[in-house]
């Protein structure tokens, strides 16, 4: 086993066992979701318009709820420091540790979005799009939100002020990914061309996102 | 003296006390010409008086980008040649610009109140100036969060060029966002259409504005030197007292 896929498997163990922060973020996403209509009233019509920006909003909330034990809970057990001092690229760690953080905490809500989706109203059809705006848009929030947990990693209450720099970084990623799942529920304006911006950060943000993370890392730990 | 020399951070301090006066004294007067002029410019024939919210609010919110550019230069500073100043300077800009991007929207609001009848709207440019704003409180907070101030100026910089690299990206999509829900914004000046009787006092105003902006941002940065020795001396005193 390469160090990179020990490493995968590793944080996705961690983050499945009692501890880990696997299934919070769906949790929360589910309860945020079903709380919503609580606070707007139950008018279909209406959970229908808004259904898709509510899921996005859920999930760009639940994507922070891990972030900040990212790097934080492995500076803590020493481990972060064998990690800098190994000889996987420090970039391709962090790739890793953020797809295993992808894998943990965004797949099980977007698989949950679906059954979230049939209580706002939305129609089976209509969720593919939908779920796929999530599977394409959740790695750009994960990828840039691992800059914040890097930057905060040594940082008392670093998980609170992980949320208040790293959300007006996603902004982007909202409005696109928000416009794709709207086009995809209500049209009539075309899927394509937010759906593909949407790619286009998040493959952006895959490479952006190690890189920053890791200059911040070496810095951070001297 | 050679500017490379200012690097030393008592040089700069001594140098800073030196150009304070004449650069104040320069705002003051550019200031008082540029106020008498705006004054002077005549009312838009549908807005009134109300059209002169525009000297205040058009140069804050030039300053307010202009200091995110200087923080971006500050942290390839800090990060590329382990300036001794450019920490210092990045640290000094942070309020400064998250002051001027304040007053624009303060501003735009009071404008917009009797223009468009509303406070807030979430057109294009005030939604990516409130993100902006946004972000150098994010910057503010991660100062104020890490003690040590080297550490502290390494993940500012860090965060400060991620923040250089997301902020067109915002700006195209917020514009994005909004011509799609409401076609295009007619909120905005028509480019080089403005008449010369206002576009003279608008720079000078521009003027006067960088003018407050670089004696301020000297004067920080030297209360910044004062307080990081007095923050050394303080750490040697108690540990010899310890």
């Amino acid at each position: 086993m390469t160090p990179l896929s020990a490493l995968l498997v590793r944080d996705m163990r961690i983050a499945i066992r009692v501890g880990g922060g696997a299934l919070i973020g769906v949790l929360f996403f589910v309860v945020v979701v079903t709380l919503t209509p609580f606070a707007i009233g139950p008018d279909l019509a209406l959970l229908k318009r808004i259904g898709p920006a509510i899921l996005w909003l859920a999930a760009l909330l639940a994507s922070l709820l891990a972030l900040d034990r990212l790097f934080a809970s492995d500076h803590e057990d020493g481990s972060l420091d064998l990690i800098l001092t190994g000889r996987a690229p420090l970039e391709l760690v962090i790739a890793a540790k953020g797809l295993a953080h992808w894998l943990t905490t965004a797949v099980p809500l977007i698989v949950a979005a679906p059954l979230i989706g049939l209580l706002l109203n939305i129609e089976p059809p209509a969720q593919a799009g939908l779920v796929l705006t999530l599977l394409v848009g959740t790695p750009a929030l994960t990828f840039i939100g691992i800059v914040g947990a890097a930057i905060a990693v040594t940082l008392r209450r670093g998980g609170l002020l992980l949320a208040i720099i790293v959300l007006p970084l996603t902004v982007p990623v909202l409005i696109f990914g928000v416009a794709a799942a709207n086009a995809a529920v209500a049209g009539p304006a075309p899927f394509g061309t937010p759906f593909t911006v949407l790619c286009a950060l998040t493959l952006a943000s895959l490479v952006i996102g190690p890189f920053a993370a890791a200059a911040a890392l070496r810095l951070d730990i001297e | 003296m050679r500017i490379s020399e200012l690097a030393n951070p008592s040089r700069f301090v001594r140098a800073a006390n030196l150009v304070m006066p004449w650069l104040s004294g320069a705002a003051a007067i550019v200031f008082a010409f540029a106020l008498y002029r705006a004054m002077l410019a005549p009312d838009d024939y549908q807005q009134g008086a109300t059209v002169k919210i525009m000297f205040l609010h058009v140069p804050s919110a030039w300053l307010g980008m202009l200091c995110w550019a200087l923080m971006t230069v500050a942290a390839l500073g800090t990060l590329v040649w382990c300036h001794p100043l450019a920490d210092v300077t990045a640290k000094a800009a942070a309020p400064l610009g998250a002051a001027f991007t304040l007053l624009c929207l303060v501003t735009g609001s009071l404008w917009g109140r009797p223009e468009w009848g509303t406070y807030w709207v979430w057109d294009a440019r005030l939604t990516s100036e409130l993100i902006l704003f946004l972000l150098y409180l994010g910057v503010i907070a991660l100062w104020r969060t890490v003690e040590d101030p080297s550490r502290a100026a390494r993940a500012v910089a860090i965060l400060t060029l991620v923040g250089a690299i997301d902020l067109p990206i915002i700006k195209f999509s917020v514009d994005w966002w909004n011509t799609l829900h409401q076609g295009a914004s007619v909120f905005r000046l028509g480019g080089s259409t403005i008449d010369p009787t206002i576009l003279i006092p608008l720079l000078l105003m521009a003027a006067a504005f960088t003018l407050l902006f670089v004696t301020l941002l000297l004067a920080a940065m030297r209360n910044e030197i004062l307080r990081r020795r007095v923050r050394t001396l303080r750490l040697l005193q108690a540990s010899a007292a310890g």
